[in-house]
C-alpha cells in the first residue's frame, strides 16, 4: 500500500500526525451492497413481468396442446384381443373420421381406415399399453383445441369441449363499449367544465368528490349495478326486455367508474395548455366555449386521446362489476340487455371454486389471461406513446 | 342584450358590413355557450348525483323492516305462564333437549357443557335453535318508512304467520361475529382479521421493496438502456388489470411456491392432508405484487421533490451516497411515501378479483391464525353474499360494505391529514 500512496503522492495531501492520510476513493463496500439490493428491488418489476409473461405463455401452451377426450357414445359391439386391429362398433353415435385419435379405456389408438362400422386402428399409441377390451367398451374421440377454434368460434362451453374466445371477447367489448359511451361524454365534459368554467372553489369541491368516487373498491360498483342499476333499468325498459343480469347495467356502472379517471387525466391534458393560447382566442373575440372547444381541446387532444385509451383498458380488465351483474354462462349476443360472461368475469366465476392444477379449466384461464393481457397492453402502450407525442409538443 | 349595448356605438356602418347579421351571429354564439355551459355543469352534477344515489343505495339496503318468522312462538315455550325471558337456566336447558335433536344437542354440549355455560348463553341458545326465527321478506329503508302501509299490506297478504321487525344489518355484533350461513347471525370478524393479516403482509412486502426501488430509480440509476427499461416497465406494470395479478399469484404463490407459501416449509403446517398454497401469505404477496408499481411511483414523486441543495450540502460535508439518501433525503421525503402508500394500500384492501383467483375460501368461520391461515376478506365476503339469490344476504352484504367503507375512509383521510401537515412544513 505504501508504495502505491507514493505513486500518487502530490503536495495536496495532508500529513496528520504525521502520517499521510490517502484521500483516493476507498471501496465501500456497504455502499456497494445497499447499491445491488436497491437494484434488485427495482429490477424485481422486470421479474413480474417476466413471470407474467412465462407462466401466461406457459400454461396457454399446454391449453392448446392439451388431448381432450369426448364420449363419441360409440361403444365397441365385439370383444377385442391385445392383437386386433380391425374392429366392429356401433352405429349410433357421432362419425368417425379416418386418422382421428380414439381412445378405449386407457389405450389410445389412431384409425387408419373406416368401411361402415368396421374400423381398421392403429393400436397402443403416446405410449399406453395394449391391452384387451370387451364389448361395450365407451369410445372417446380425442380433439385439441386449435387457435382457429380458439379465435373464430362463438361458443365456450368447456363441458363439451367447446372453446371458442369470441363469445366472451364479444361480450368483454360490450361492457366496455357501453362503458366508454357512458364516461367519454360525461368524462369530458367534466374534464371541460373543471379546467375552462368552475372556479378556484368550486374545483376544490368537485375535486375531492370524484376522487371519492375512484376510490370505491369495485366490488361496492357491483353490487350498485346489481341492487340499483339493473332495477332502474328494468323499471324503465320493462322486464321482459332487461334480463336481471345483463351487459348493459355492467357496463353503465363501468362507465361511472371509469369517469374519475377519463376525466381527471383529461383535465390535466386541459390544464397543461399554455395559457397564452386562450388568451389569443379571447383577444379575437372568441366565446368561452369556442375557446375551450376550437382551441383547448384540440390542442390538448393527444393527452385526452391517451385519457381514453387507458380508460378501454381499464374497462376491458374490469373484473368485479361484470362478476356480479353481467351474468354467468357465456352466451354470443349483441343485445346489451341479455346476460353474458366477459372474459375477466369467466375467469372468476371458474377460479372461484378448488381448481385443480390439472384440469383443462387451469389452463384455459391462462389462455384468457394472455389474450387480456395483450389486449390491455397494448391499449396503454399506444397510450404512453402518444403522451410522449403530445410533450414534446408542448414542452 | 348585453352585447347589443357593446356593439352599438362602434358598429356605425362602418365596421361590419350588415350589423344585425353581425349582432344576430354573437347573441347565437352566446345562446350556444351558455347551453353548453349548462351541459357542462350538469355532467358534474351528474357525478355527484351517483355518488349520491350509491351510498343511499348501500344505507337503503343495510337498514329496514323484516318479515320475520318463528318456527315454534316463544309464547308457546312459556312454562306456568312465566315467560321465555323469565325462566332459569335448568328448564332452559329442557327445553332445548325436548326440541333440538338428540345429535345437535350432544354437539351443543361438547362445544362447551351446559354447566358452564351462562343463562343469556343458552337463552340464546334456545333463541337461535328452538325459536329458530327466519327472515321471509326484507324490505328497503325508504320503503320501510315512507310505505309502511304497502309493507304491512304485503306482510298481511303474503306471510300471515310472520310479524314485522326493524333490522339495522349493521350493529355492533355484525362486526364481531364470526361467518355464518344464517344471514341473521351472519358477522364479519373473520373477513375482517382476514383483511388486516393480509394487508399487513401486503405491507410487509410491498413497502420496503417498493421505497428502495424508488430510490435506486431516482438516487442511484444513470440514464442506461437496463434502468430505462425498468422505469417503461413499471409504468406498464401499474396499467396490467388486477385480475391478472391473481392469475399469475395462483401459478407462483400458490403453485409453484407452495411448499413456502403453505407453511409445510416451516413446518407449521395446520392439517398436513389439506396442504395448499391458498393460504393469506399467497394472497398478500399477490397484493403487494400488484400494488408495487404504485408504491414506487408515489415514492419517486415524492423523492424527485426533495430539493437538491439538501443533497449537496451533504455531500459537501463528506457524506455518502447512503448516508445522504438514509439521513438527509428518505427523512424529508417520508411524509410523501407514506401518503402514496396509504393511498395504494386502500387501493389493495379494496381488491377483489385476483384473491378470488389466488383462493380466498369461500365459507371459513375460523379465525385467521397466521400468514399460513386460509382466508376471506371484507370484498370477498362482500362479492359472496352479493352473489347470493336471498335478498337477506344483499342486506348483511350493504351493512359489510359501509364497514369496509369506513375502513378505507380513515386511511384516506389520515393520508390527507398527512399530506395536509406536510405541505404546512414546507
Amino acid at each position: 500500500m505504501a508504495i502505491n500512496v507514493d505513486t500518487y503522492r502530490n503536495d495536496l495531501s495532508p500529513v496528520i500526525e504525521g502520517e499521510l492520510v490517502d484521500l483516493r476513493k476507498r471501496p465501500r463496500i456497504r455502499e456497494v451492497i445497499i447499491q445491488a439490493f436497491l437494484f434488485l428491488c427495482g429490477a424485481l418489476s422486470i421479474l413480474t413481468t417476466v413471470g407474467i409473461v412465462y407462466e401466461l405463455g406457459k400454461e396457454s401452451a399446454s391449453f392448446f396442446t392439451r388431448q381432450l377426450w369426448e364420449n363419441s357414445n360409440k361403444e365397441l359391439v365385439v370383444d377385442i384381443d391385445d392383437r386386433t386391429t380391425s374392429f366392429m362398433v356401433s352405429e349410433s353415435g357421432a362419425q368417425l373420421q379416418v386418422s382421428q385419435t380414439i381412445r378405449l379405456h386407457d389405450e389410445v389408438m389412431q384409425i387408419t381406415a373406416i368401411d361402415g362400422t368396421q374400423i381398421t386402428v392403429e393400436r397402443g399409441l403416446q405410449k399406453t399399453e395394449v391391452v384387451p377390451h370387451t364389448s361395450g367398451a365407451e369410445i372417446f374421440t380425442g380433439d385439441r383445441v386449435s387457435l382457429i377454434e380458439f379465435f373464430t368460434h362463438t361458443e365456450w362451453e368447456p363441458q363439451i369441449g367447446q372453446f371458442g374466445i369470441l363469445s366472451l371477447v364479444n361480450a368483454t367489448l360490450m361492457t366496455s363499449i357501453t362503458a366508454m359511451l357512458v364516461a367519454l361524454p360525461l368524462g369530458l365534459s367534466v374534464a371541460i367544465y373543471l379546467s375552462e368554467y368552475a372556479s378556484h372553489r368550486a374545483r376544490s369541491v368537485l375535486k375531492p368528490i370524484l376522487e371519492v368516487l375512484a376510490g370505491i373498491p369495485t366490488v361496492v360498483y357491483g353490487y350498485f349495478a346489481l341492487t340499483f342499476m339493473t332495477p332502474l333499468l328494468r323499471a324503465i325498459l320493462g322486464r321482459d326486455v332487461v334480463e336481471i343480469y345483463n351487459t348493459g347495467s355492467a357496463g353503465i356502472v363501468i362507465g361511472i367508474l371509469i369517469l374519475p379517471l377519463v376525466s381527471s387525466m383529461s383535465e390535466d391534458a386541459l390544464t397543461a395548455v399554455p395559457r397564452s393560447l386562450r388568451e389569443a382566442a379571447y383577444g379575437l373575440g372568441a366565446t368561452r366555449l369556442e375557446t375551450a372547444v376550437k382551441i383547448v381541446v384540440p390542442a390538448a387532444l393527444s393527452g385526452i386521446a391517451a385519457a381514453f385509451i387507458v380508460a378501454i383498458s381499464r374497462a376491458i380488465g374490469e373484473t368485479m362489476i361484470v362478476a356480479i351483474a353481467a351474468g354467468a354462462g357465456s352466451a354470443f349476443t349483441f343485445n346489451p340487455f341479455k346476460g353474458a360472461e366477459t372474459m375477466t368475469g369467466h375467469i372468476v366465476r371458474i377460479s372461484g371454486g378448488d381448481l385443480s392444477y390439472n384440469s383443462i379449466d387451469y389452463n384455459s384461464i391462462f389462455a384468457i389471461g394472455l389474450m387480456l393481457f395483450f389486449m390491455t397492453l397494448t391499449l396503454n402502450i399506444i397510450s404512453q406513446r402518444i403522451v410522449r407525442r403530445f410533450r414534446e409538443v408542448y414542452e | 342584450m348585453n352585447s347589443e349595448q357593446h356593439f352599438n356605438p362602434t358598429v356605425k356602418g362602418e365596421i361590419a358590413p350588415n350589423d344585425h347579421d353581425f349582432i344576430d351571429a354573437i347573441d347565437k354564439r352566446h345562446r350556444l355557450g351558455r347551453f353548453w355551459r349548462v351541459i357542462f355543469q350538469i355532467s358534474t352534477i351528474v357525478g355527484i348525483v351517483v355518488l349520491t344515489a350509491l351510498l343511499i343505495n348501500i344505507l337503503n339496503q343495510t337498514f329496514g323492516l323484516a318479515a320475520v318468522q318463528n318456527e315454534i312462538e316463544p309464547e308457546a315455550l312459556a312454562i306456568d305462564g312465566a315467560p321465555l325471558e323469565e325462566l332459569t337456566k335448568a328448564q332452559l336447558v329442557d327445553i332445548l333437549q325436548s326440541n333440538v335433536s338428540e345429535g345437535l344437542f350432544r354437539k351443543l354440549e361438547n362445544d362447551q357443557s351446559f354447566e358452564r355455560r351462562t343463562r343469556e348463553g343458552i337463552y340464546g341458545l334456545v333463541l337461535e335453535w328452538v325459536v329458530h326465527p327466519e327472515v321471509q321478506k326484507t324490505w328497503s329503508l325508504i320503503d320501510s318508512l315512507f310505505r309502511r302501509s304497502m309493507v304491512e299490506a304485503e306482510l298481511a297478504e303474503r306471510y300471515p304467520e310472520a310479524y314485522l321487525q326493524f333490522f339495522s344489518w349493521l350493529d355492533a355484533e355484525f362486526a364481531v361475529k364470526p361467518q355464518s350461513s344464517d344471514p341473521l347471525r351472519a358477522g364479519v370478524r373473520t373477513a375482517i382479521l382476514g383483511s388486516l393479516w393480509t394487508i399487513a403482509i401486503t405491507i410487509l412486502f410491498a413497502f420496503p421493496v417498493g421505497v428502495s426501488a424508488a430510490i435506486y430509480l431516482e438516487e442511484y440509476a444513470g440514464y442506461t438502456f437496463i434502468n430505462r427499461i425498468i422505469q417503461t416497465n413499471i409504468h406498464n406494470l401499474a396499467g396490467v388489470p388486477s385480475i391478472i395479478y391473481g392469475i399469475l399469484g395462483l401459478a407462483i404463490f400458490v403453485r409453484v411456491l407452495e411448499p413456502l407459501t403453505s407453511g409445510a416449509l416451516f413446518g407449521v403446517l395446520e392439517d398436513p392432508t389439506t396442504a395448499n398454497g391458498r393460504t393469506i401469505l399467497s394472497a398478500g404477496l399477490t397484493l403487494g405484487l400488484l400494488i408495487l408499481p404504485l408504491i414506487i411511483i408515489n415514492a419517486q414523486e415524492a423523492i424527485r421533490a426533495v430539493p437538491n441543495s439538501l443533497r449537496q450540502a451533504s455531500f459537501g460535508l463528506g457524506a455518502s451516497k447512503w448516508q445522504t439518501v438514509w439521513s438527509h433525503v428518505l427523512p424529508n421525503a417520508l411524509p410523501g411515501i407514506l401518503t402514496g402508500t396509504i393511498l395504494s394500500v386502500s387501493r389493495a384492501i379494496g381488491e377483489t378479483a385476483p384473491l378470488v383467483v389466488v383462493g380466498a375460501s369461500t365459507f371459513i368461520t375460523i379465525d385467521p391464525s397466521g400468514p399460513f391461515s386460509k382466508f376471506t376478506t371484507l370484498p370477498i365476503q362482500i362479492f359472496q353474499w352479493t352473489a347470493r339469490p336471498q335478498a337477506e344476504f344483499r342486506n348483511i352484504a350493504a351493512a359489510a360494505i359501509v364497514i369496509l367503507l369506513i375502513l378505507l375512509l380513515a386511511l384516506n383521510a389520515s393520508a390527507v391529514l398527512l399530506r395536509n401537515r406536510y405541505s404546512q412544513r414546507m
